[in-house]
């Protein structure tokens, strides 16, 4: 193992490690720009300079492997001041109206400048203001404020495998865009938003909807709901200074129920009905010889990918609608007849760890009444902390309550739907008691759970084994649906998400998610569902019921009306 | 002609720049434009961003129209500091276009370039396939004068 040392401080570290690596692993704090912990080394800022004692130039440490008898200086003047000059450079092409900006206090690059000591930028601003990209529902994109740090690339190309975002042009007039310097909605952009999770500045940032809600809550007209998915109550604590993984359901209602919300709804309710009519789809599909595998349609960044890349494949996803439109369609329906609201005083909010459920909620065919849409807002776990924030909420001081009747009562199967693995697990734990007929004696499928990018299970079904495979991340996805595309996938039944580690990791969740953060939201996620009393969908007796009131059963002629789509190819 | 020189060729990132280079080689306008690069990245199996990031880091290659002559000024260091402001001066008002555009008979296309390598002949500038250094106003006017006596 090599010694090294770094500002005089005599250190072993790990053979091959990185200089930042081995600075970290001994409390030494190197500031860094473009680096992010498990995506590619760029070295493009260069703002992690350090000095090597006897080589001329300074180098990066996130790049510069360590060697035997190496001594690197990370504070020196010279190293100081050429971070400092660094960053002023980027100031000086930057729309650095900090009060003006979402990320305020938030933001890498501010938060940088102000650990450097900059207080006034010795370099004027030159800075050519660009037209900002707002032509989609999900994501907005700022050049004005892109530092070209590259991480968005990265995440585009290399773990999505879309590659819409590239470097155009070179030099100082080098910029970030998708092809043709247009739009993202002009090309096969799935507004995933994991582009905008790793960002360090607002370049690239959800397309902010808190202004609507608040106009709606403010409405004494309308009944307000939200819905709550699975993955936001295991990473909002996060928003709200807890550490990574902590469990905030109850308090996350109660701050919900603080902002105004007349009615604070689970989506695991409807997670736990997409189990129903999708174990039934792929019950039918196997017995009469309908199309297989079946891939999973939850996940609205996955379905824009399908349909813009595979078109061949779209009789091969479940027609379900996602767990956050079923519960769109219902509340406009089940609910406001229940209820005796008139659906056009109803405003239906959901809170999602993503950003492409807002391009799904806007979509053509997700309105029951063919007009209005199912789901008129759909905000970010990070939009919901900036709105908890804005009202002064304690969070940490809040009592915990419970979500609202009927869209409350949820099952353990139902809240692994975050998690890679777990809309198959949950489907697992339904289609094997039901086609065998006998209780299920192990109800965890470890082998389809973590962060492995595919995995693979078997499964009795009524004496036959049947193969399943999950997918996270596009790039995995491409992968299986290629094998589907060849005809040679050996499995009857695929569930993918398009964000890596599933919707725990999704592109609206906190920011700096990295694979650590993940797991501990996968850990969170298995304790909530561990402790559920029911652990099955087709076991929640509300489900029953609104079966029995309404829905009649599974695959029904009112299932398909409000609980089913369909899918076109886009280009 | 695309379809001609893509058969030549294998859904494989690596020739991207080969087929580039061929094609706007032999187009008269020499430039790329955004169906050619549609049908460049369906053929090779790449993403249109990803056609579209070299095209626009190569000076050599252009999205828009060229005329016959492409007059592509250096814009890096060495230049810049012998006078290369003046070298784009000069060659704006003999033409009468501005960097990036086309002279209204086709003749002449005016362009920056990054480093041509002649930095010890700076300031530089490179027409057609050919490199022209230690340039001085009266030197560019003999040049284009030439070009244009000789196209």
């Amino acid at each position: 193992m090599p010694n090294i040392k770094i500002n005089g401080k005599p250190l072993t570290v790990e053979e091959g490690t990185t200089i930042l690596e081995a600075a970290k692993a001994n409390n030494i704090k190197i500031p860094t720009l473009c680096y992010y912990p498990d995506l590619d080394i760029k070295s493009d800022c260069r703002v992690c300079s350090v000095e090597i004692v006897g080589q001329k130039g300074l180098k990066t440490a996130c790049s510069e492997p360590v060697w035997d008898g190496m001594e690197i200086r990370t504070n020196s003047p010279r190293v100081l001041n050429a971070r400092k000059v660094l960053t002023e450079l980027i100031l000086a092409n930057h729309d650095a109206n900090c009060t003006a900006c979402e990320k305020n206090m938030n933001c890498e690059l501010q938060t940088l400048a102000n650990t450097l000591g900059i207080d006034e930028n010795r370099f004027e601003n030159v800075l050519e203001e660009r037209p900002l990209d707002t032509a989609n529902p999900s994501i907005t994109r700022n050049p004005n404020r892109c530092i070209k740090c590259g991480r968005c690339v990265d995440v585009c190309k290399n773990v999505q495998g879309i590659h819409v975002l590239d470097n155009m042009g070179r030099s100082n007039e080098m910029e970030i865009t998708p092809a043709y310097g247009k739009y993202l909605s002009d090309q096969e952009c799935t507004f995933c938003g994991q582009c905008s999770s790793v960002c360090p500045v607002a370049s690239i940032t959800e397309k902010d909807k808190s202004d609507e809600v608040w106009e709606a809550l403010h409405d004494e007209d309308k009944h307000v709901i939200v819905q709550v998915a699975p993955a936001v109550r295991v990473s909002l604590g996060e928003e709200m200074g807890a550490r990574p993984g902590a469990i905030v359901t109850e308090k996350m209602v109660s701050a919900l129920r603080s902002l105004g919300f007349d009615r604070v709804f689970d989506t695991d309710f409807t997670a736990d009905l997409t189990i129903l009519e999708e174990g039934h789809e792929l019950l039918e599909r196997v017995k009469e010889g309908g199309t297989l595998p079946m891939f999973t349609s939850c996940c609205p960044g996955w379905i824009s990918f399908a349909e813009q890349q595979y078109p061949e494949l779209l009789d091969n996803l479940s027609t379900c609608k996602s767990p956050q439109q079923m519960f769109g369609s219902l509340a406009k329906t089940y609910y406001a007849k229940k209820e005796d609201i008139d659906p056009e005083k109803l405003h239906v909010v959901s809170v999602m760890p993503c950003t492409a459920k807002k391009y799904e909620a806007s979509r053509e065919e997700m309105r029951v009444d063919g007009e209005n849409p199912d789901v008129d807002t759909v905000l970010t776990t990070r939009e919901l902390g900036k709105m908890v924030r804005q009202m002064g909420i304690d969070f940490d001081e809040l009592e915990p309550s419970s979500f609202d009747d009927p869209f409350g009562i949820t099952s353990g199967a139902a809240a692994i739907f975050g998690a890679s693995g777990g809309v198959m697990e949950a489907a697992l734990r339904t289609v094997s008691e039901v086609v065998n007929e006998e209780p299920l004696k192990q109800l965890d499928f470890e082998d389809v759970r973590g962060l492995e990018g595919i995995k693979e299970a078997e499964v009795e079904l009524g004496g036959n084994t049947v193969r399943v495979a999950v997918a996270h991340s596009l790039s995995n996805a491409r992968k299986l649906a290629e094998e589907v595309k060849q005809g040679d996938s050996p499995y009857a039944f695929i569930e993918i998400m398009a964000c890596p580690g599933g919707c725990i990791g999704g592109g609206g969740q906190p920011y700096n998610t990295t694979n650590a953060t993940r797991q501990e939201r996968i850990d969170a996620t298995y304790r909530v569902d561990s402790r559920m009393e029911i652990r099955q969908s087709h076991k929640n007796p509300v489900i029953t019921t609104l079966y029995e009131e309404y829905l009649e059963a599974p695959l029904g002629e009112r299932s398909h009306k409000l609980l089913h789509t369909h899918y076109q190819k886009r280009n | 002609m695309l379809e001609n020189i893509l058969k030549e060729y294998p859904r494989q990132e690596d020739y991207l720049i080969e087929v580039l280079l061929e094609y706007q080689k032999q187009k008269a306008d020499r430039h790329i434009g955004e169906d050619e690069i549609r049908r460049i990245a369906e053929h090779l199996g790449v993403t249109e961003s990803k056609v579209w990031s070299v095209i626009t880091f190569y000076t050599f290659f252009s999205t828009r129209p060229r005329g016959e002559n492409i007059i592509q000024i250096c814009k890096d260091v060495p230049c810049y500091l012998n006078d290369g402001n003046t070298v784009q001066r000069t060659l704006e008002q003999l033409l009468g276009v501005q960097v990036g555009d086309t002279t209204k008979n086709q003749k002449f296309t005016l362009e920056h370039t990054s480093c041509l390598g002649h930095c010890d002949g700076a300031p530089a500038i490179r027409i057609n396939d050919k490199t022209y250094t230690n340039l001085s106003v009266d030197k560019l006017k003999a040049i284009i004068s030439e070009y244009r006596g000789n196209t």
